[in-house]
């Protein structure tokens, strides 16, 4: 035994111990213990995984609940009879193209609510909603022929209504409910205006296509400023850029605005793009860009991790059989690389899609009721109205704010499915 | 003016396919008529005339839509009708506007009296403007196209200069990223010295009342440690308490005990969760856990409980920023080196310490950058914070109560209806400033550390 002992203590006692007494009753706890510790910090591993998937659980539970009413609305049949109170306008109304104005000043709206009157009872018209007239001219514009006929239609009921019928209403808007449930006029459907309309006022007419529209406008300008740029600038950054200071600062400076806080592009917009430059307000044109120069590093990093793992053999390959660089990289490695940076690029599209800050700061949080006609006109994205229903005092919004979430959450998600998809599909390993 | 600009974009893009195409036969025939070999392929002819036809003629447009209108306005004012025209100021200006627009189409008619005088010669100098952007537009094609046309020669390098444009495209793509970085810097420095040379520097940094906006009659007060206090209140505590241990313990799970089979399911899960749009979250914290908290908070007795409190902002943002941490968290842990664990495993520690006692400390300083890293996040987030946290400067430690952010301000701040040069607005800039410097530091310093630890294991 002296042999082994520790060189290093040469006047230390010689070590003399048995061999452990595994089955000893102390050394049997100690083990458990160290088992249960086991247990219990797999578990403590376990709960934190399963504490994360319950939030998105309960997240997506929330959004779902309130929004599933959200696309459906409660109407009234009320029959019109506009064979006895006639319309001050002719035919050719119905298809010219100011057809709304003129509709509008032919006493549509009077119709309606007496209309409404005769069907309901005297406050018919506070049943239905305000807007319930530009419901039957839409109608009647899709089918002039109803124009001059008595029909049914069935109408959009006022907000307070709507809540009644579908959740707890005040006690006036309940006894309605039940009235006119007694008589079998209500009936309750999927609110396409919902997906044809802009924001409005009236959760009986406000709609998620202006800002559906927008938000695809938006993604169009930022993907044709970003994509090009972005892929470019990888290409060089890879492929050419030597190894000097000038590079290094590119390269510092794409890492950093990758994690700048989006807010600050909004300030960047707000005083370049539309101070400096001028470029038209709240339109998709200057949220585009704002959203192309947040995205742009995205894309740059994705892109570059795609080129770098095209393997060297094929650019050798190709300078060996008498390619240029430039025909080496567009010929070869591009198209090599290219599922690899559509992936990323749509996942950084994805999230360009679900940005709100900067956007509130170029002025995209006005209250914008047309569908945008243009790149330069006034428009809102879906996220930015979200924002704005969310902040509605109107209970009939709360439903429609999660509608449009969820709306929202299921184009976000199929992009999402489409680059994994991509990646699955087309990406080599080498 | 638009519509005939875009009415020459068509025709430049137009021959400029068209000059493709011809030059390609044209070289194809050059070289089959002279029996020599080209030096470029025919497609390289085509591209670099195709260049030469479009290039300077889009750059000419480009100049050219810029400066007409300075031009247009000279014209106009040189006019007889001017001579009537209020001094510079406003009024001139939104009568000129008005001629203008009614000029091009844009207005039905003259609202203002003083302007129907001037239609008449912005219409005139409109169109000799615009006659003049056109001829110089065709004249530029065609000099181009002819001049690269009659290049067209068998031992002409046509390659090499079209591959000298194609790399000066690509360095100019590169550079699009300085010069985003530039634009920030600058714009937020500019703005923030205006800011300062009506509010000091001390009192944005050290002042502990923040009061923009409060009316003519009390001065505003632009101290903004409650906005820095709220910011670390919600970002770099409460978030960090919720998603450091359970992004951690993910990460841990994940790596060391969890089944091929259940990571399969879990990491597409933490994805989502990272991908849910922000305002999403907010809308969250706003509708179902505030409310909750504050209902909470009564319940135990607790003062000043808020609706819009900070506690609900903070825990909202801790579970979107938990698969941030968990990814970090895991990257790190696999970059320790497999010896270490079987080492230890080797030598009788259970999994769990194994984990406790080898892997996380040799994978701390990884961890600690993305933990920076979420932390640069969290207080740069807006979302959240506007529709949660409230807009209440208040220098409390309850995290029942409204408190505010940095972020949440600078929304505040320009999203109301003041001209451009108010205090309140420079406010904003200058709270970006802030804002962009510790964030830049955070990130810098987070990979940094995350860097050196990786070259440590490699």
């Amino acid at each position: 035994m002296n042999s082994t002992a520790p060189v290093t203590t040469p006047t230390a006692a010689p070590l003399r111990r048995g061999p452990t007494a595994w089955k000893s009753g102390a050394m049997q706890g100690r083990i458990a213990a160290r088992y249960a510790a086991e247990r219990r910090f797999r578990r403590t591993g376990l709960a934190a995984v399963l504490l994360s998937g319950l939030f998105l659980a309960f997240l997506l539970f929330t959004m779902v609940g309130n929004g599933l009413r959200g696309f459906t609305y409660t109407s009234v049949a009320v029959p019109i009879d506009f064979a006895a109170s006639p319309l001050t306008v002719g035919r050719d109304a119905f298809t010219a193209p100011d057809a709304d104005q003129q509709l509008a000043g032919a006493g549509l709206r009077e119709i309606v609510d007496f209309a409404a009157e005769e069907a309901l009872g005297a406050d018919g018209a506070a049943l239905i909603s305000e807007n319930a007239w530009r419901i039957v001219r839409d109608e009647l514009k899709a089918n002039p022929d109803k124009a001059t006929q008595r029909g049914t239609f069935a109408l959009p009921v006022a907000s307070a209504i709507d809540t009644a019928a579908k959740y707890d209403g005040t006690a006036d808007a309940e006894r309605a409910v039940t009235a006119l449930r007694e008589k079998g006029l209500l009936s309750t459907g999927i609110h396409w205006p919902f997906f044809t309309g802009a924001d409005a006022t009236d959760p009986a007419v406000a709609g998620i296509w202006g800002a559906l529209k927008g938000s695809v406008m938006t993604i169009m300008i930022a993907f044709a400023v970003a994509f090009p740029t972005g892929v470019l600038a990888a290409l060089y950054l890879e492929e050419y850029a030597a190894r000097n200071r000038w590079t290094d600062l590119i390269e510092v400076s794409i890492n950093n605005l990758a994690a700048v806080p989006s807010i600050i592009f909004g300030l960047l917009a707000l005083s370049v793009f539309i101070q400096f430059f001028g470029i038209c307000q709240a339109s998709p044109l200057v949220g585009g860009l704002t959203l192309a120069l947040m995205t742009m590093p995205v894309i740059v990093i994705a892109s570059r991790n795609a080129i770098k793992s095209v393997p060297p053999s094929i650019r050798d390959a190709a300078l060996g059989v008498g390619a240029s660089p430039v025909q080496v990289v567009f010929h070869h490695v591009l198209p090599l690389a290219l599922p690899g940076i559509m992936t990323g690029t749509i996942i950084g599209m994805a999230r360009a899609l679900g940005e709100t800050a900067p956007l509130l700061l170029v002025g995209m949080r006005a209250f914008i009721g047309d569908v945008p006609t243009g790149f330069c006109s006034a428009s809102t994205v879906l996220p930015m109205q979200i924002f704005l229903w969310s902040d509605q005092v109107d209970r009939g919004f709360v439903e429609k704010t999660s509608a449009a979430i969820i709306v929202l959450l299921i184009v976000l998600l199929s992009m999402n499915a489409l680059a994994i998809y991509l990646r699955n599909r087309f990406e080599k390993r080498w | 003016m638009g519509g005939t600009t875009f009415i020459l974009l068509m025709l430049v893009l137009g021959l400029g396919v068209v000059g493709w195409l011809s030059a390609r036969v044209r070289a194809a025939l050059v070289s089959a008529r002279g029996g020599s070999r080209l030096h470029s392929l025919p497609s390289y002819h085509g591209w670099y005339v195709a260049l030469w036809l479009a290039v300077p003629a889009l750059l000419f447009l480009a100049v050219w839509s810029n400066i007409s209108p300075a031009l247009v306005t000279n014209d106009v004012l040189a006019s007889e009708a001017a001579a009537k025209l209020p001094p510079a100021g406003f009024q001139r200006s939104a009568i000129l506007g008005e001629a203008r627009g009614v000029a091009a189409g844009d207005r039905p008619m003259v609202g203002n009296p003083a302007a129907g005088p001037l239609v008449a010669p912005y219409r005139t100098a409109m169109a000799k403007y615009q006659m003049i952007g056109v001829i110089a537009t065709l004249a530029l094609l065609l000099a181009g196209g002819a001049y690269a046309f009659t290049r067209i020669k068998p031992d002409f390098r046509a390659r090499t200069r079209v591959e000298r444009v194609v790399m000066v495209g690509l360095f100019g793509a590169s550079l699009v990223a300085i010069l985003t970085t530039f634009g920030i810097v600058l714009s937020l420095v500019f703005e923030s010295a205006r800011f300062f040379s009506l509010v000091s520097p001390a009192e944005l940094l050290f002042g502990t009342t923040w009061k923009p906006g409060t009316g003519p009659a009390v001065p505003d007060t632009f101290g903004a440690i409650p906005l820095f206090w709220g910011t670390i209140l919600i970002g770099a505590v409460i978030a960090m308490i919720v998603a450091i241990p359970i992004g951690l313990m993910s990460a841990v799970y994940l790596t060391q005990y969890a089944a091929p089979r259940v990571r399969r399911w879990v990491k597409p899960m933490l994805e989502i969760l990272a991908g849910i749009p922000t305002v999403v979250y907010g809308y969250f914290a706003a509708l179902t856990v505030a409310p909750a908290f504050r209902d909470f908070a009564a319940m135990l007795g607790i003062p000043n409980a808020s609706t819009e409190s900070a506690l609900a902002a903070g825990v909202v943002m801790g579970i979107m920023i938990i698969p941030f941490v968990s990814s970090m968290a895991d990257d790190s842990i696999n970059a320790v080196p497999q010896a270490m664990r079987d080492g230890s495993l080797a030598l009788g520690a259970t999994s769990n310490e194994t984990i406790r006692q080898v892997l996380i400390p040799a994978a701390l300083p990884g961890v600690m950058g993305g933990v920076l890293l979420a932390v640069s996040r969290a207080i740069g987030e807006t979302m959240i914070v506007v529709m949660a946290a409230g807009l209440a400067a208040n220098l409390t430690a309850n995290p029942f109560a409204s408190v505010t952010t940095v972020t949440a301000q600078i929304v505040k701040l320009l999203t109301g209806d003041q001209e451009f040069d108010s205090a309140k607005t420079l406010a904003a800039f200058a709270l970006g400033l802030v804002l962009f410097i510790v964030t830049l530091l955070l990130n810098i310093v987070a990979l940094r550390i995350v860097k050196k630890y990786r070259e440590a294991y490699e």
